[in-house]
């Protein structure tokens, strides 16, 4: 469609159908007429219908909605911006990060805070790094700017906590050493959810 | 036209007695109360699985323990009474819904005849009628009583000083006034051709199998009565007068605790009784020579039950005047000529 058919107003040059939804009945007899048919219609049991089946759907085919969310979560968006995590190089297990400090300068709430030093083979290690999760609007470009993929957005979401300052540390949010087969790749900006497929639906108007 | 078909049949050769009778009270009090109190759960889980839902589920397996905990928050909640409320009539109206609904399960045969076995100490022997009064006239002292429940919500909605317990109550009144009609000539022509209004007669004139069973013979009157039959409970498409979206809970919004479950109680054993009345007049009710006859009605009461959740996850509820315009001007006319037909063919 182009721009101009989107711009035409003029009602009765375009391609609308009027649907026929009969007319209003004139006179008592046709009252009567319509309301006889009505009452022995059988429209009723279509609403029957409709509630039995998402019944026998939900509980024999699996189609239910409920996820039981403390004990079931769905899958995230790869997108989603949750806690920070701090990743490790797979193949020799030590830090991603080179102390750069492009996520300090460009963090916007100044939540990160990060010290760097000299280690004995005169390469850059972080020796402090927080954040404080207090402060973090979780805006994402720390992990948006790290050249070495670094510092990513993990799937801990539920960050409730007593107190409004929550500071994390480099260790806490680092990949533990034995967990690193299991530690999670950032798929990229505009990765899909693992869980896509299951959500596409079809548009209300192909019904 | 005299032919009755009671007088074919053999009577009860059992003699009722006074044990007998109040063993049988206890019975339909104890078992319709846990029954109507299970109803909440049945009624929970069946709606939540037509909205795909789960319902309650942490309360023991699979949510069962749930009426416990509801019975525990129900009885252990302050009974508030509003200020400006007639105190006396405020108390009193839930116990009348949840007394009149235990009243007419008093004439409707619940169970079939069992006799205690012997080896009971105390009431060995003692007979069990399956019906605790067979009254002569069942039929109208259980509609009688069941639309004198309706004083429940028209007093608790005018004793508490609150609009929507007054809007509450004048829909009670409109409801009350456009329904009974409809119950009492629906279940007129099936009383015709029983000719008799003792429930035990009913059940006994369709001891033939399915094929005697009323329902076909005036399947309008038993659409009739169901519709009617909803109206008298409040249940959804007629549950007007506690409607939330409209008069926040109506006739029950300023009730809590107790007094606030009495009247849920007295629904949910009126939902029973009228499953109940549909079964056994319309359905065949138990088959006394059958052995299974207990499970046929227990199965027929639960379909019915089922069907009155099921209505309520399907249809919206209908306007005040759209249940008088039903009522007086749809419903009245057809129960009229189908006692009218029913009266020809009956002559000829």
């Amino acid at each position: 469609m182009s721009l101009e058919h989107f711009k035409n107003r003029n009602i009765g040059t375009q391609h609308y159908t009027t649907i026929d939804v009969g007319q209003a009945p004139v006179g008592a007899m046709q009252t009567f007429t319509q309301v006889a048919k009505r009452t022995v219609k059988g429209e009723l049991f279509v609403g029957l219908w409709v509630t039995l089946r998402e019944m026998i759907n939900a509980l024999f085919k699996g189609d239910m909605a409920t996820v039981k969310y403390p004990f079931e979560k769905l899958p995230i968006s790869p997108r989603y911006r949750a806690i920070h995590d701090m990743l490790r190089l797979l193949e020799s297990g030590s830090y991603r990060c080179i102390g750069c400090g492009l996520c300090e300068k460009i963090c916007i709430s100044n939540c990160i805070s990060m010290d760097t030093r000299y280690d004995e083979n005169q390469r850059k290690e972080v020796s402090e790094y927080t954040i404080n999760f207090g402060r973090c609007i979780f805006c994402g470009y720390c992990a948006e700017v790290c050249p070495e993929l670094a510092i990513v957005h993990g799937p801990r979401y539920e960050n409730a906590s007593e107190q409004r300052a929550g500071f994390s540390l480099f260790e806490d949010m680092l990949t533990p050493i034995d967990k690193l087969n299991l530690q999670q790749e950032y798929d990229g900006f505009g990765a899909i959810s693992p869980n896509a497929d299951d959500n596409i639906k079809k548009t209300p108007l192909a019904y | 036209m005299e032919i009755t078909l009671v007088e074919t049949l053999p009577q009860a050769i059992h003699e009722v007695t006074a044990v007998g009778v109040i063993i049988k009270a206890v019975i339909i009090l104890a078992v319709i109360s846990a029954i109507a109190g299970f109803g909440t759960y049945v009624e929970r889980k069946v709606l939540a699985f037509m909205q795909r839902r789960l319902g309650p589920m942490h309360v023991g397996p699979y949510g069962l323990l749930q009426i416990a905990a509801d019975g525990i928050k129900l009885f252990t909640k302050e009974d508030i009474i509003p200020q400006n409320a007639n105190k006396f009539i405020f108390m009193v109206a839930p116990i009348i819904t949840a007394a009149t609904a235990f009243i007419a399960l008093s004439a409707v045969p619940v169970f079939p005849d069992f006799t205690i076995p012997e080896f009971v100490p105390l009431l060995g022997g003692v007979f069990v009628p399956s019906i605790a009064s067979d009254i002569n006239v069942g039929v109208l002292f259980v509609l009688g009583m069941m639309a004198a429940g309706l004083y429940g919500p028209l007093l608790a909605g005018m004793s508490q000083a609150n609009k929507w317990g007054i809007i509450g109550s004048a829909r009670t009144a409109i409801q009350f006034l456009s329904y009974e009609v409809v119950t009492g000539l629906s279940i007129l022509a099936p009383i015709m051709l029983v000719g008799s209004l003792s429930f035990v007669d009913f059940n006994n004139a369709q001891s033939g199998g399915i094929t005697s069973w009323l329902i076909w013979q005036q399947p309008v009157a038993f659409v009739l009565f169901l519709i009617a039959g909803f109206a008298e409970t409040n249940r959804t498409p007629f549950d007007l007068l506690e409607h939330e979206a409209e008069v926040v809970s109506g006739y029950a919004t300023e009730y809590s605790g107790m007094r606030w479950g009495m009247f849920f109680i007295g629904e949910y054993a009126n939902m029973i009784t009228v499953a109940i009345i549909a079964s056994i007049v319309f359905l065949g009710g138990y088959d006394a020579d059958c052995t299974l006859g207990w499970l046929f009605i227990i199965l027929k009461i639960a379909f019915f039950f089922f069907l009155m959740l099921w209505v309520r996850a399907s249809w919206p509820h209908v306007r005040p005047d759209q249940l008088m315009w039903l009522c007086w001007k749809v419903l009245m006319p057809i129960a009229v000529v189908n006692i009218v037909i029913t009266a020809i063919v009956m002559m000829v």
